[in-house]
């Protein structure tokens, strides 16, 4: 299982701030290990962000996204102590999600 | 990406998410979701442009890219995209050096700002673009990051 995500969600101005750090190798498929073999592609394909039931921001992910991949992004609508999830899932159908509490401006 | 592979999305991830609140099925199952492969398996700018719904795209200057000009370890480029454009509803990433082109494609909904930023790996010093799709027209800004070290290969 991997590694909770660390999120951040503050209120700036009437706005959510979210701030994202994933837990994830990004494998591009490309690489070669120490006996000259291929690693596999392992990489995080959907990020989806929700909020009160309704997605505030869905992306597809290609292997070119770093390694523990960052997002930042901001949306309206949110209120101190409500909760944002953001779930992801990658080409091997490894998932995981985590919820954090919208903070104060 | 046309509107209504976006509407399918857009609900159904909703109704899925509900679904896994409401421990109906685990977040595992909920999460068939949709990765446009043909799209992230393209090689130039304009088969992404195709690839993603578009016949073409025209430069914006309503489109900016925060980026370094120069980006010491190519295994780690931080890019900010925000758009300007009245109705933006996606904004996409892409390199145009890096074995495949398409990097992130972000689904923007109404009341989401038409802004992301992300940390993607670049081969070699490329152009990169961020395409815009606005109430159903697709718009581009370019920018060159000049890479030192290059973060795809081994």
């Amino acid at each position: 299982m991997a590694d909770p995500m660390r999120i951040r969600a503050n209120m700036t101005g009437d706005k959510v701030e979210v701030k994202v750090l994933m837990s994830h190798d990004m494998e591009t498929g490309l690489r070669k290990d120490a006996q000259g073999k291929i690693i596999p592609a392992h990489f995080i394909r959907n990020v989806t962000v929700t909020h009160a039931g309704k997605t505030v921001l869905a992306a597809q992910w290609g292997t070119s996204v770093s390694r523990n991949p960052f997002l930042h992004f901001r949306f309206r609508g949110g209120r101190p102590g409500e909760k944002v999830a953001i779930t992801w899932l990658d080409n091997k159908g490894e998932n995981r999600t985590d919820e954090a509490v919208i903070a104060g401006g | 990406m046309d509107a209504k592979r976006r509407e399918v999305l857009k609900t159904g991830g909703g109704v899925l998410a509900l679904a896994a609140v409401a421990g109906i099925i685990k977040p595992g199952e909920a999460l068939a979701q949709e990765w446009n492969k043909a799209a992230f398996e393209t090689k130039s700018v304009a088969e992404t442009v195709k690839a993603l719904g578009g016949s073409g795209s025209t430069l914006s200057d309503a489109i900016e890219i925060t980026a370094p000009d120069i980006a010491e370890n190519g295994a780690v480029v931080p890019i900010a995209v925000e758009s300007k454009l009245p109705k933006t509803q996606a904004i996409a990433i892409l390199i145009e050096k890096n074995p495949n082109t398409l990097s992130a494609d972000f689904d923007i909904p109404s009341g989401t700002d038409p802004f992301v930023s992300t940390r993607v790996k670049m081969g070699e010093t490329s152009n990169v673009y961020a395409l815009v799709i606005a109430d159903g027209r697709y718009f581009h800004a370019v920018k060159e990051i000049k890479v030192t070290i290059g973060g795809c290969g081994g």
